[in-house]
């Protein structure tokens, strides 16, 4: 192994859990909270929580409105929080970083605003078997507006992108390819590099979404000549709420604005308008002023801790996952090998009995949360043959001890059920 | 606490040793429904006599144990019984033949066969069979 000199910092996550007032909760009178659900939304330290209470409390008014004092300190932080994002992802400049509502809003911006102005009949956009709800059906809406084709690059058995295949969907008639960075049900972490480089060459655009990917692994869009990324605040710590759209300036500067109002406009007449420079231009309206500042406290925070000592915090937790839960030997666990993935683990009992919501329910009785369903991606579920999956999801914050008592837990599940078989 | 008394004995047996699982003989009347939120499913047959009655009564699914145990109430209830009575038995009932207390998502569960069984008694396989449902009045 590696000596000692020049191993990376490590993460204490005992330390880490004293700054997340929420895990200390008991719950049913007596069990601590084993929170496993991240990829659904993350838990958020006191220093977000502080920021938010403090920006409330002393600096709060509207954004780039008012002439006074207090506007120009909320401004000044929302757009601090901003250049946090840029280099969070390492944008070139601010003004390619929009807040939006989440990685929802972010990828039907997109969808709208370039896939309107850009999409014709006949064109067709790639997408994959493993996306989130969220990437596939603004992109179905594309296709029903414009007479687009919606092509998917299937997911191999073991739950990765069959690469050839994307190769050979990959046509001069592609548009856009729009991939998720990291699977929210299997984990797999996507070649994105690869498949920007080969959609750029093909003449495609390409949008990542990064929901799961941002808050756990380090990303340059400039390195990996993204054209979109997509993501959310509340998977990151940061509040609900917030996410961000990074384009690429000529990208975005060549888009219509999408939602229309205040804020988005240079100047307005009774006859038009003209829309405002990036990023104001497709920041209509009030934006999310405090949670976008509260964002900016939490990649802060991921930046002390270090994102690569997350990173690697994390791997360590999913291969003891996929090792004390392989173990039990009645589960199948769904996607690659830990090596492969980010920080989840969804899998089935053998023949899904017992079913994943009476996991989960009993589960919560040792107050260890779960999150049980098709988790927004349905067509992934039916190309495993399963209409339900139970997840575990990790972050910074989590210990091997609550991964133990997870496997104890879905021993004692089975309890329930074999006692009668 | 609730999750206790979901998985007690009663429920348990029906998910483990359901009361009519599989298909009907002659089938006059059937309806498959799902959950979207969940994506359980449950398909019931039925045999309807001209008088209304339930001659046969069948149900197939995949699902959690609250949505399959009731399901498997359901029939037992109801095998025999007529369209009258079906009609007449509502969600309320429903939950209470249950008898766990469930929280207001795995009612969805509880109730899915329940509003499956509810559209088969109205939905004859083929137009012209099964007098049963249709002149029934309550
Ligand atoms: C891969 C992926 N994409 C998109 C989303 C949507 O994020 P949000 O609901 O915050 O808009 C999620 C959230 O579950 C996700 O996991």
């Amino acid at each position: 192994m590696t000596d000692a000199t020049c191993s990376p910092p490590s993460l204490d996550p005992q330390t880490i859990r004293g700054d997340f007032p929420i895990l200390s909760k008991v719950l049913h009178g007596g069990v601590p909270l084993v929170y496993l659900d991240n990829a659904a939304t993350a838990q958020r330290p006191r220093q977000v929580i502080q920021a938010i209470v403090e920006t409330y409390e002393q600096h709060y008014a509207n954004v780039h409105r008012g002439i006074h004092w207090l506007s120009d300190q909320t401004t000044d932080l929302y757009e601090q929080s901003r250049e946090k994002v840029r280099a969070l992802v390492n944008a070139p400049t601010p003004a390619e970083i929009i807040f939006t509502h989440g990685a929802t809003s972010s990828i039907n911006l997109v969808a709208r605003s370039w896939g309107d102005a850009n999409v014709r009949r006949g064109d067709e956009i790639l997408l994959t078997e493993m996306e989130h709800h969220s990437n596939l059906v603004p992109w179905r809406q594309l296709a029903e507006r414009t007479g687009a084709i919606v092509r998917h690059v299937p997911v191999t058995e073991q739950g990765t992108l069959d690469i050839e295949a994307f190769n050979a969907l990959l046509s001069e008639k592609t548009r856009l390819v729009a991939v998720t960075a990291v699977s929210n049900v299997l984990g797999t972490i996507n070649p994105i590099g690869e498949i920007i480089a080969k959609a750029h060459q093909a003449g495609a655009c390409v949008l990542v979404d990064g929901a799961q990917s941002v808050p756990h692994l380090k990303i340059d869009v400039q390195a990996l000549n993204a054209d979109f990324l997509a993501f959310s605040g509340h998977k990151m710590m940061g509040p609900s709420g917030v996410g961000v759209l990074y384009g690429r300036r000529e990208l975005l500067e060549s888009m219509p604005p999408f939602l229309g109002g205040g804020s988005m406009i240079r100047r307005v007449t009774l006859d038009g308008f003209e829309p405002a420079d990036l990023p104001a231009k497709f920041e209509a309206g009030t934006p999310p002023i405090v949670s976008a500042i509260g964002l900016g406290a939490a990649i802060d925070y991921l930046n002390q801790v270090g994102l690569d000592a997350v990173t690697r915090h994390e791997q360590d937790l999913t291969r003891y996952a996929h090792e004390v839960l392989g173990e039990l030997g009645e589960l199948r666990i769904l996607g690659p090998a830990p090596e492969e993935k980010s920080a989840i683990v969804s899998f089935v009992f053998h023949g899904n009995r017992p079913h994943a919501h009476d996991v989960a329910q009993l589960l919560d009785r040792n107050g260890v949360a779960i999150r049980a369903g098709h988790h927004c991606a349905m067509p992934l579920h039916k190309r495993f043959g399963v209409n339900a999956t139970a997840r575990a999801s990790f972050y910074l914050y989590n210990t091997r001890q609550e991964i133990d008592l997870l496997a104890r837990s879905l021993q004692q599940v089975r309890q329930v059920f074999r006692r009668r078989t | 606490m609730d999750e206790e008394q979901i998985y007690q004995e009663h429920v348990l047996d029906h998910y483990e040793d359901p009361y009519h699982r599989g298909r009907a003989r002659h089938c006059t009347h059937a309806h498959e429904d799902d959950n979207p939120l969940c994506g359980d499913t449950v398909s019931i047959e039925l045999n309807i006599d001209p008088q209304g009655r339930l001659r046969e009564a069948y149900f197939d699914g995949d699902g959690c144990c609250i949505s399959q145990a009731s399901a498997s109430m359901l029939i037992e209830k109801f095998d025999g019984r007529t369209v009258d009575e079906v009609r007449r038995f509502t969600a309320g009932d429903m939950l209470e033949l249950f008898g766990a207390k469930l929280t207001p998502n795995r009612q969805k569960c509880c109730l899915l066969p329940w509003r499956v069984l509810q559209s088969a008694v109205f939905s004859p396989v083929k137009p012209a069979e099964g007098a049963g449902g249709k002149e029934s009045n309550s």
